[in-house]
């Protein structure tokens, strides 16, 4: 943990970037994925984010953070952005940014909420929503990097349209499980009734606490909350529990 | 993550009024030139130690607010004006950063 938490960052403050629109990509009704190139691009761990500084011709200036959704590969990232009804950034980049589109962005930042390859213990991840997408960094980074640490995916969604990433993780990766936890609607064939998150859920589809993993969970602060006190209820300890709260 | 901006007008992504201490690693690269957010603080009201990405950020009020995961306590302020950082830290008693061996 002591060393240099965030690649190419030790000794120099963080300065705005230009980065280019180079992709974008329907993920569902709400989300779309934006590849971004950016010059001279550090890298970065799995888990981290980026800020995004937006500028309106009259001046008025606003910034949101999101995380990064693809494995570090040197030269562009992946965003990927759910719509927030009524927001003030979300709909311009999901609907309105296409390529060829400049945004200023600051990152990689953030050395708690990361999975490095070094890390050997089994690990769980725990997504509500949008809450997936840096959890899917970890798995890309993962499999990028030829690991073999066993993961387990727990991921509550309201319904199967509202999967983000659904054919990349369907295909799966070896010593990846995937659990599916919908909250409205399921598939008919599931044998668990749609629901929210519940402490047996965390036991089946997660790790027993005596194996030590390490667990991550992301998604709205109330799932975040209620996730992250089961884990503990259930005998995880809990500086083995990392937790990144949005809406 | 979504929102992590003081005075961030999309209040519907933080159903609970508050976010990780993750939420400062952004704000705070703006002066720091290592993360922060591993660094260990000691709260100055209830002497609990964790690091910075544990705490609790309220950011609808002008400024950051970081407060103890475990009492509540205000440890740590940030405000953004045009030209400064300001950073109010009576509430935390040390920060221990991570640097690496020497």
């Amino acid at each position: 943990m002591a060393r240099a938490a965030v690649p190419g960052r030790l000794g120099d403050r963080l300065r705005w970037r230009i980065a280019e629109v180079a992709g974008r990509r329907v993920e569902s009704a709400t989300a779309v994925t934006l590849t971004l190139e950016i010059p001279d691009w550090p890298g970065h761990l799995a888990g981290q984010h980026v800020d995004v500084r937006l500028t309106a011709e009259d001046g008025y200036s606003t910034q949101r953070s999101y995380s990064i959704a693809s494995a570090s590969n040197g030269r562009s990232l992946d965003l990927t952005v759910q719509r927030t009804s009524g927001g003030e950034v979300s709909p311009y980049l999901v609907d309105e940014l296409v390529p060829g589109d400049q945004l200023e962005l600051r990152g990689p930042v953030g050395g708690w909420f990361v999975w490095r390859q070094q890390q050997t213990e089994p690990v769980l991840l725990v997504a509500g929503g949008s809450g997936l997408v840096p959890l899917m960094c970890m798995i890309r980074t993962r499999e990028a990097a030829g690991s073999r640490t066993p993961f387990r995916l727990l991921y509550a969604v309201r319904s199967p349209s509202d999967l983000l990433y659904g054919s990349e993780l369907r295909q799966g990766a070896p010593g990846l499980d995937t659990t599916y936890l919908y909250s409205r609607e399921a598939l008919k064939d599931s044998a668990r009734p749609p629901g929210r998150i519940t402490p047996e859920d965390l036991a089946r589809g997660g790790w027993p606490p005596d194996f030590e993993p390490t667990c991550y969970v992301c998604g709205p602060t109330a799932f975040v909350e209620k996730t992250a006190a089961y884990l503990v209820l259930l005998g995880h300890a809990p500086e083995r529990v990392r937790t990144e709260r949005f809406g | 993550m979504t929102s992590v901006e003081p005075g961030g007008s999309e209040v519907n992504d933080t159903d609970a009024g508050y976010v990780d201490g993750n939420a400062l690693a952004g704000p705070l690269s703006e002066v720091f030139a290592v993360d922060v957010t591993t660094a260990t603080s000691r709260c100055a009201n209830c002497g609990c130690t964790g690091p910075l990405a544990r705490l609790r950020v309220y950011k609808h009020a002008p400024g950051l607010v970081a407060r103890c995961q475990q009492c509540g306590s205000v440890m740590l302020r940030a405000t953004r004006t045009r030209d400064a950082v300001w950073l109010d830290m009576s509430g935390a008693v040390s920060l221990a950063i991570p640097v690496g061996e020497t």
